[in-house]
């Protein structure tokens, strides 16, 4: 996806695919950050993704506030409440042409706590644990995997002993340590501890990344123009890289996510009385039969953000990877080819009647076996 | 590297949980004395990082033959044995997920690979995301709900009703229209086929009570195997080739002749009397590739041992579905067949049959929370991986001198798609192994997953030492198979010493 100067011209569909033609008028005269940005906002399913995490991450933090800052739900999440309807029953109501929510929207426990604004409390928290283990993870994969792959020899067999030495440290482990030491984590401190022990698949892609980028010539001319390592390394280097690093870390995130609730399921994470949503789930299990509401929201909650994170990361994997760019559809070449053709040269004309019989077979060879 | 890691996972044991936890609240008269025992037993008078340097020269002592892992103060057993218990536990659990995560995983992802950017890519793509989503602990509270406490309630009186048929064939018709692809013609006609045969099978179940006294019979399996082997000569010599035809053909005749005679070896079996059982099949799937010869003889044998086999699994699954009427009237199941709890039912008695029908109830919510999990992301590796080989070079070539699809895919594209993928099979298989500590627990299967989390709450360091050690040498080991099977699968790679 080079931007060669002779690409942007219209003789170069001569030479070019249609297909490729369109791709280069959409990027004509942009910079790379522009392209990503373009091709993340038109993978519609990463839209739609992001969409929907975005709306859950403003109503966890809005509806019962962050900290000192009051939200806009009346209850809060560890008050209790004369029961509403009989067992606590959600008060949700959707019809075909009403939507009412009620005094308690996603029912109550049998204590009488509201669950609505238990999960958003868990679904802040788990927020927390996931946006802190991503970050935290990435930045000390960078650091280790910037030093590995740029510095042969002797630190990068020491950086990658000491990776291979964290893989094999079960995070169950961690979270037991963090329980016994700050004697039941908070959403931050189990957030950095998990992130110090998850950084080890992005330290081995920054590394990989760094071992084919230090070999290339951009590096040797900042080298001879008298640039420092660590300017190669922050300047040169790293954001070439950019697109491995923000891919993965959204994956990092996804995993993160699964994994806290999983260790506060387990009652190695963030426990009682604080919430998340995994240990929702575990306190709620038992009392499936009776008030399945209890065990469905947190559960949603979970899926619907690993699955929002994954196909935001889908989609910038897409957005970062030239080689698995959308093939348009015959459908769309074929109008494309028209517009050159009405806009046309001789050259033009002839390429795009000549295209569509060919571009069916390029396309989708799979379809006409 | 793995002397750090114990040493971390020593210490940070150590730190974390306090065995001495539950007698320090206790009223027991004896209290003293055991916190004494405990004492010690783990010489919890040293420092950790002595008492670590201790459990590494007993562990040590392995290499030459009288190591000990020490003694577990949960119950007092040696860890070493505890551990002989879990691991057989454990791969009880995971050697049937893994296999049919991989191969289920495979087979979807070459099917969505084929068929890049059509509705069924899409909506794979988002099943797939779906499954990777899920958070095991909260699937396999659905699983025991509607797996097996719903279902249990359905088998008292199984009757599926007219609408949940038709419901039913029409999800499989519209699966088989979209994964054919090609001309509506043809889709179509393979969507009406799907329905039909589903509603067949449906009301057949529906309307003879099968569920309640389910076997395949002879005919059931005629129809089966022949399938089987159909598509088995379909995938592999392609069903031009008479001869591989053939041999598939014969195999299913032959395994049809046996299944009265086979009933009688059947009857009071154990596992030794099923192997030989396997071997004979296998023998007979060579002699029948041999015998319709040709010049492509090896792929003959091959069809005719994997069909051979296949009929050996029919005939096995129509014994075990012949004792289910008694597993389930039996008094310690009472009627409610799934499982939700434990790898057995406990003193269940009968016999082999009986044994092996338990085992199975035991394992379909397990597997089914495993395989849903990890099948996911073995569809995405298989899935890019064959895209990046369908757009190679040599694939062009493969096309450009006029083999048909069928060889294309199967010889040219999958086997080179196969090679990234058996690098991450063995990684994945050893990660699964020491990651079932959520399934084991909810469903509570005595394994490794259940000795580690009991350890790590107890505070018991040996226990949790033997565990890490296991699967930290699984790891290894796993990691260096992938190497090993990586160089030997692409020649490109050699490892050099």
């Amino acid at each position: 996806m080079s931007l060669l100067p002779g690409d942007s011209t219209p003789t170069s569909l001569d030479s070019g695919k249609s297909e490729n033609a369109i791709e280069l008028k959409a990027t004509e005269g942009l910079s790379q950050g522009q392209i990503v940005r373009r091709r993340f906002v038109r993978h519609r399913a990463a839209m739609a993704a992001l969409g929907v995490l975005l709306f859950i991450v403003v109503m966890a933090v809005t509806s019962i506030g962050w900290g000192p800052l009051p939200g806009w739900w009346k209850w809060d999440y560890t008050s209790t409440h004369p029961v509403a309807l009989p067992g606590g029953r959600p008060t949700l109501d959707i019809g075909f042409w009403h939507l009412s929510f009620g005094d308690h929207p996603f029912g109550q426990d049998i204590l009488g706590h509201d669950m609505f604004a238990m999960t958003m409390r868990g679904v802040q928290q788990s927020l927390t644990v996931m946006v802190l283990i991503g970050l935290i993870a990435a930045l000390v994969g960078i650091v280790i995997g910037a030093l590995a792959g740029f510095f042969p020899g002797k630190v990068d067999t020491v950086a990658m002993r000491f990776t291979d030495m964290f893989i094999a440290v079960p995070a169950l482990v961690i979270g037991a340590v963090l329980g016994k030491w700050v004697n039941g984590a908070s959403a931050v401190t189990l957030g950095v501890a998990l992130g110090l022990v998850q950084w080890m698949s992005m330290g081995r892609l920054v590394r990989a990344e760094f071992l084919t980028l230090r070999e290339r010539e951009f590096v040797d001319a900042a080298r001879v123009a008298g640039a420092s390592s660590s300017r190669i390394i922050v300047k040169h280097i790293l954001p070439n890289a950019i697109g491995v690093v923000i891919v993965n870390t959204t994956l990092l995130m996804s995993l993160a996510i699964l994994l806290e609730t999983s260790l506060s399921y387990l009652g190695f994470g963030i426990v009682y009385p604080d919430i998340s949503l995994g240990n929702l789930i575990s306190e709620y299990q038992t009392s499936f039969a009776e008030r399945p509401w209890l065990f469905w929201w947190p559960g949603v909650f979970i899926v619907a953000i690993a699955l929002a994170v994954n196909f935001v990361g889908d989609g910038l994997r897409d957005a970062f990877d030239p080689r698995q760019r959308r093939i348009p559809s015959a459908r769309a070449m074929a109008r494309a080819a028209r517009r050159t053709l009405a806009a046309g040269s001789p050259g033009t004309r002839r390429l795009a009647g000549l295209r569509p019989k060919g571009e069916k077979d390029g396309a989708q060879p799979e379809a006409t076996q | 590297m793995l002397l750090g890691a114990t040493f971390i996972v020593y210490m940070a044991v150590a730190f974390a949980a306090d065995p001495l936890a539950a007698l320090r609240t206790s009223t027991s008269p004896t209290r003293v004395q055991q916190m004494e025992r405990i004492t010690d037993l783990l010489s919890l008078d040293l420092p950790p990082v002595v008492r670590y340097f201790k459990w590494l020269g007993g562990a040590a002592g392995y290499l030459w033959g009288n190591g000990t892992l020490g003694m577990s103060v949960v119950n007092s057993q040696a860890v070493s044995a505890i551990l002989g218990a879990a691991v057989p536990t454990t791969v009880k659990l995971v050697a049937l997920s893994v296999l049919m995560a991989i191969v289920l995983g495979v087979v979807v992802g070459i099917a969505t690979a084929l068929r890049q950017y059509s509705a069924f890519d899409y909506l794979t793509t988002f099943v797939t995301f779906l499954f990777y989503s899920l958070p095991v602990f909260w699937v396999a509270v659905l699983l025991k709900e509607f797996g097996a406490i719903k279902f249990n309630d359905f088998l008292a009186d199984p009757h599926i009703g007219l609408p949940t048929i038709l419901a039913a064939a029409c999800c499989v018709a519209l699966i088989g229209t979209l994964v054919t692809g090609g001309r509506w013609r043809i889709r179509a006609f393979v969507g009406g086929i799907a329905f039909a045969a589903t509603m067949a099978v449906l009301l057949y179940i529906d309307q003879t009570g099968w569920l309640l006294r389910p076997g395949l019979g002879i005919i059931g399996i005629a129809i089966t195997g022949t399938c089987f082997a159909v598509a088995m000569v379909a995938i592999s010599p392609g069903l031009g080739n008479r001869r591989g035809l053939g041999a598939g053909l014969t195999a299913v005749a032959l395994g049809l002749a046996v299944y009265f005679p086979v009933q009688f070896a059947l009857v009071r079996p154990t596992w030794l009397t099923i192997a030989l059982l396997a071997l004979t099949a296998v023998a007979a799937g060579i002699a029948i590739g041999w015998g319709w010869g040709g010049d492509d003889r090896r792929s003959g044998i091959r069809t005719g041992i994997v069909v051979a086999l296949g009929m050996g699994a029919l005939t096995f699954v129509d014994r075990v579905m012949q004792a289910w009427p008694a597993y389930v009237a039996s008094p310690r199941v009472g009627g409610r067949p799934i499982g939700t709890i434990g790898a057995v039912t406990p003193s269940l008695g009968g016999n082999f049959w009986f044994a092996t029908t338990d085992v199975v109830t035991h394992l379909v919510l397990p597997t089914t929370a495993l395989v849903l999990i990890s099948f996911a992301s073995y569809t995405r590796y298989t899935r890019s991986s064959m895209l990046e080989v369908m757009n190679a070079d040599y694939i062009r070539t493969a096309r450009a001198k006029g083999l048909t699809e069928r060889v294309v895919v199967v010889r040219h594209a999958f086997r080179n798609a196969l090679i990234p993928l058996a690098t991450v099979i063995p990684i994945d298989v050893a990660a699964v192994f020491g990651g079932a500590v959520l399934t084991e627990r909810i469903f509570s299967w005595r394994g490794m997953g259940t000795m580690f989390l009991e350890a790590l709450r107890a505070g018991d360091p040996g226990t949790v030492m033997g565990y890490f050690l296991v699967t930290a040498m699984l790891a290894i080991g796993a990691n260096i198979l992938a190497d090993l099977v990586y160089a030997w699968l692409d020649p490109r790679i050699r490892v050099t010493s």
